[in-house]
């Protein structure tokens, strides 16, 4: 499987917010794993469904020439498991972005109802890990991830 | 703002940034040592209080980063001399009592108190 933890894009604002979807199915292997009988989306993955998202955002802000690296949960609520069925609406918005890293504001919706409520902050690796010496070229951001922005801004929705 | 206020919005910026509790949060405490900050919290800490105190703070102006990495002022696990008259300048607000006893380069942790990050923030503010 891939390890990509949202399925499109419905909003992009550079270097202010996006908005995510993920839909969530029964089709999908792990959630046997937890529970057998009670499948849910464990807590990990919706976190990582989040730093996707702000990622991204993050990322294009600096016209991925960063590498950016999640490197901490500030704060991680859950208000409600999600299910097979429910449609997962990740919305961040960056809150403080340097030359070092950003601080984002993370909501996770199902329709209405608020499930989560996520903040990271992500660091700009080359800038901050001092002596540890990482690839030239961007690995973070793979042709999937680019891939996801490219789909959203073909539906015209924002300037390129 | 009077030293009183300054102090509880910094502590409550620590609260938030380190998961600690007030009562940890007391003006001899050490950032790293007492409450468990890792260099990503620095960031965060900065960040935060940038937004508390609506100001700005530089790269390395409150957490001088890079000093700690440069030869000239740190040898063989010790803060030289250099290192010491250079960081004294850099950070007017802390105290150097514990490092100049021991130069060795873990009691540089001694210098980013609550109490000094409360000063810097007068500096700023005054």
């Amino acid at each position: 499987m891939r390890w990509v933890w949202i399925d499109r894009f419905t909003e992009f604002v550079p270097r202010t917010s996006a908005t995510a979807i993920k839909n969530v199915s029964l089709a999908e292997e792990h959630l046997h794993d937890l529970y057998p009988d009670y499948p849910i989306v464990p807590h990990s993955l919706i976190i990582e469904g989040m730093a996707q998202t702000a990622g991204i955002l993050v990322g294009e802000a600096a016209n991925f020439s960063e590498k950016v690296i999640l490197a901490k949960i500030g704060r991680a609520t859950f208000h409600r498991l999600v299910r097979p069925g429910d449609t997962l609406t990740l919305r961040a918005t960056i809150e403080h972005f340097s030359e070092a890293g950003a601080g984002c504001r993370g909501e996770v919706r199902v329709g209405e109802e608020l499930v989560a409520q996520i903040d990271l902050m992500f660091s700009h690796a080359d800038r901050n890990i001092a002596g540890l010496k990482l690839p030239d070229h961007n690995f973070v951001f793979t042709e999937q991830f680019v891939q996801l922005l490219n789909t959203y801004r073909d539906q015209g929705e924002i300037p390129l | 703002m009077t030293q009183e206020e300054i102090f509880k919005k910094v502590q409550s910026v620590l609260v938030d940034a380190l998961g600690v509790d007030e009562a940890d949060v007391t003006p001899d405490a050490t950032l790293r040592q007492d409450l468990g900050a890792e260099s990503i919290d620095f960031l965060d800490i900065v960040f935060r209080l940038e937004k508390a105190f609506n100001i700005k703070i530089d790269r390395g102006e409150l957490f001088p980063e890079n000093l700690l990495n440069d030869p000239r002022y740190v040898q063989g696990g010790k803060v030289t001399p250099e290192g010491i008259a250079e960081l004294r300048k850099r950070l007017p607000n802390s105290d150097f009592s514990a490092l100049e006893a021991n130069p060795a380069i873990e009691n540089t942790q001694s210098l980013f108190t609550v109490d000094a990050v409360v000063k810097f923030i007068q500096s700023k503010v005054a």
